[in-house]
């Protein structure tokens, strides 16, 4: 069937865009680099027989460390049928090039190798929303590590948003990668519901960040 | 310090985790609360209370496992913070920092202080008392007459969304301020009367101050569940326990046994009823920058749609042109999504044609910990919408 264009501002389109933007996170972010939606430009829902709702959107998002550039980005979302079990199918179109973070990796990286006890943090944002300059890039890795989350966890039901890392600890290991484990508060809009996700996350300046471990709070064992 | 998991196998178990909560000296933090039979119950135990609340868990045979084992004790950024801006107490109303969150005691006092220093402009009502007894206060603004025509603002019934009890704050000033200066809202004030909640779910924000920062709904218990609180924006009288609100009273939306079954919601369907010319009502949430009229409960468009979604273009223009913040407006049931009981919804059906909700800042990225400093540009924009709702309301009265 053909897809049907639908209104930016109602939530269906909200809901797919978020989708896009944590596997965006996911799969481009890092302690440098924290991409944010800005708008959604345009969108269409295509409802294909036996398979599931896909939809198609035209992003603008920009860079929270180079707030005055605008990343512009296509976007596909596939909601399987009986989505309780898979993860959306997710394609996302970077227009141009995005702002280099060589730099700040190589800084963090530097950085979080040289510290003789390894890094524990909790609430960040604190309360009152702060978070110290220091632990910048470990918020904006958190939020590749919720990018994760909220992609493999979404449905047309869902809209799921970072809402607080509840307590970070690095974990030393014998390879390159750097890891840390996050405790996530998650919250999903749509339920109100704020609950905890244990994510373990691997990162390296050159290969970028995978998620090694992930549980959330469902029903226990 | 220790975060345990605990996943409770029988009614036995579930009772003893429960205990623990009442337990105040332990100083328990619930990540996550207990919930039933076979969900997870997460508790952070200060060193101090390890002991105990091991032995207490081990005794019952309730088995456990260390979720995070921290060797170091880390400092609390947040207590500090409190205790950095209350240390010096404002005298008066220009003393005080609108640039801050402030605790239940700092707000209480700020509404003294503007009534007292502005007796012929600003009253304050106690509508109620919450679950826990605290005062539901709110400050009425008016010039003279008897009964004018009305607007309501509240501010903070979901306690979790401090920057609204914040912009409270600042909007009590600001209505002082303009009216001294002959300004802003003062022409309205010359017609209308301006009644305004600031701490809506007093409750609520005590306990997001002092346990759960992310806490969201009231304090109330009802018989026969462990889980407390009901979301006061799902227990009005309007679509009641429909599509869109959770019977489940360990859900974020639970709508409570009843309609106004909470005193934080009865006291305000009181008021209004009482009131009988209410012609605004305009409740503030937070976050996802949306202006929102009714209908939640229902796909069914109100008779005033055409009016409300013009005027809703109108406010968020206003909002934008300050500083650009993008808000989206449109229906709660096609902007954000069904919901049953809501706020608006049921003062819309008494005939408040003017009702909105607003979601304030920000979309996302620090959500309900909003930075304090972005208070004041939040409250700053909200207010140029506000006016020019209640500019509309005032020049078209019904």
């Amino acid at each position: 069937s053909l897809a049907m264009e639908l209104p930016p501002s109602h939530f269906p389109a909200a809901r797919a865009a978020a989708v896009a933007v944590g596997y965006l996170r996911y799969l481009r972010g890092g302690p440098g680099r924290g991409l944010e939606l800005r708008e959604v430009r345009r969108a269409r829902r295509q409802d294909i027989d036996d398979v599931g709702h896909k939809y198609y959107l035209e992003l603008e998002l920009e860079d929270v460390l180079d707030k005055d550039r605008t990343v512009n980005c296509t976007a596909e979302v596939l909601y399987h049928l009986g989505s309780k079990s898979s993860a959306p199918d997710v394609q996302v179109t970077v227009q141009g090039e995005l702002r280099s973070t060589e730099e700040a990796d190589k800084e963090f990286y530097n950085r979080i190798r040289s510290l003789e006890k390894e890094l524990v943090a909790e609430n960040i944002p604190d309360s009152h929303g702060n978070v110290p300059p220091e632990l910048e890039p470990i918020h904006l890795l958190a939020w590749v590590a919720s990018g994760y989350v909220i992609w493999q966890n979404s449905t047309e039901n869902t809209k799921f948003h970072l809402a607080q890392v509840k307590h970070v600890k690095q974990v030393k290991r014998s390879d390159e990668d750097l890891q840390f484990d996050y405790v996530l508060l998650l919250h999903e809009m749509v339920s109100q519901e704020v609950l905890p996700w244990e994510v373990a996350v691997l990162w390296h300046p050159r290969r970028g960040a995978r998620v090694s471990r992930c549980h959330g709070p469902g029903a226990g064992n | 310090h220790q975060v345990l998991r605990v996943i409770p196998q029988s009614d036995e178990e579930l009772q003893k985790v429960q205990e623990l909560q009442d337990l105040e000296h332990l100083q328990l933090d619930f990540w996550l609360a207990p919930r039933g039979l076979g969900l997870p119950v997460d508790i952070r135990v200060p060193f101090p209370s390890l002991q105990a609340v091991k032995a207490h868990l081990e005794a019952a045979g309730v088995s456990y496992s260390i979720m995070i084992e921290d060797v170091q004790a880390l400092l609390d950024e947040e207590q500090t913070e409190m205790l950095r801006s209350s240390r010096q107490l404002p005298r008066t109303t220009d003393t005080f920092n609108y640039e801050a969150y402030h605790t239940i005691d700092e707000i209480y006092d700020f509404m003294d202080m503007l009534v007292a220093e502005n007796p012929n402009l600003v009253s304050k009502l106690e509508i109620g008392r919450s679950t826990e007894n605290r005062p539901l206060y709110v400050l009425k603004f008016s010039t003279g007459g008897t009964n004018r025509p009305a607007v309501w603002i509240d501010t903070g019934i979901h306690s979790r969304e401090w920057v609204t009890q914040a912009s409270g704050v600042w909007f009590a000033k600001q209505i002082v301020q303009d009216h001294a200066n002959n300004r802003g809202v003062a022409s309205i004030l010359e017609t209308m009367d301006i009644f305004l909640e600031i701490i809506t779910n007093p409750d609520g924000f005590a306990f997001t101050q002092t346990k759960n920062r992310l806490w969201r709904k009231t304090r109330s218990k009802h018989s026969g569940s462990i889980c407390v609180g009901v979301d006061p924006n799902r227990n009005w009288d309007a679509g009641f326990g429909d599509a869109g609100a959770s019977n489940n009273p360990c859900t974020e939306t639970y709508h409570g046994p009843y309609p106004n079954s909470e005193p934080e919601v009865k006291s305000i369907v009181d008021f209004v009823k009482s009131h009988g010319n209410i012609k605004a009502f305009v409740s503030i949430h937070s976050y996802s920058q949306l202006l929102l009229y009714p209908y939640g409960y229902t796909d069914t468009p109100v008779p005033d749609q055409q009016e409300l979604h013009e005027l809703s273009a109108k406010a968020v223009a206003a909002l934008s042109s300050l500083y650009g913040t993008k808000y989206k407006y449109g229906s709660i049931i096609t902007t954000i999504y069904r919901a049953s009981g809501t706020t608006v919804d049921w003062t819309y059906d008494q005939g408040i044609k003017y009702s909105f909700t607003f979601e304030l800042r920000d979309t996302g990225r620090y959500g309900f910990l909003l930075p304090a400093k972005q208070i004041l540009p939040t409250a700053e924009e909200t207010w140029l919408a506000l006016k020019v709702i209640m500019e509309h309301a005032r020049d078209n009265m019904y």
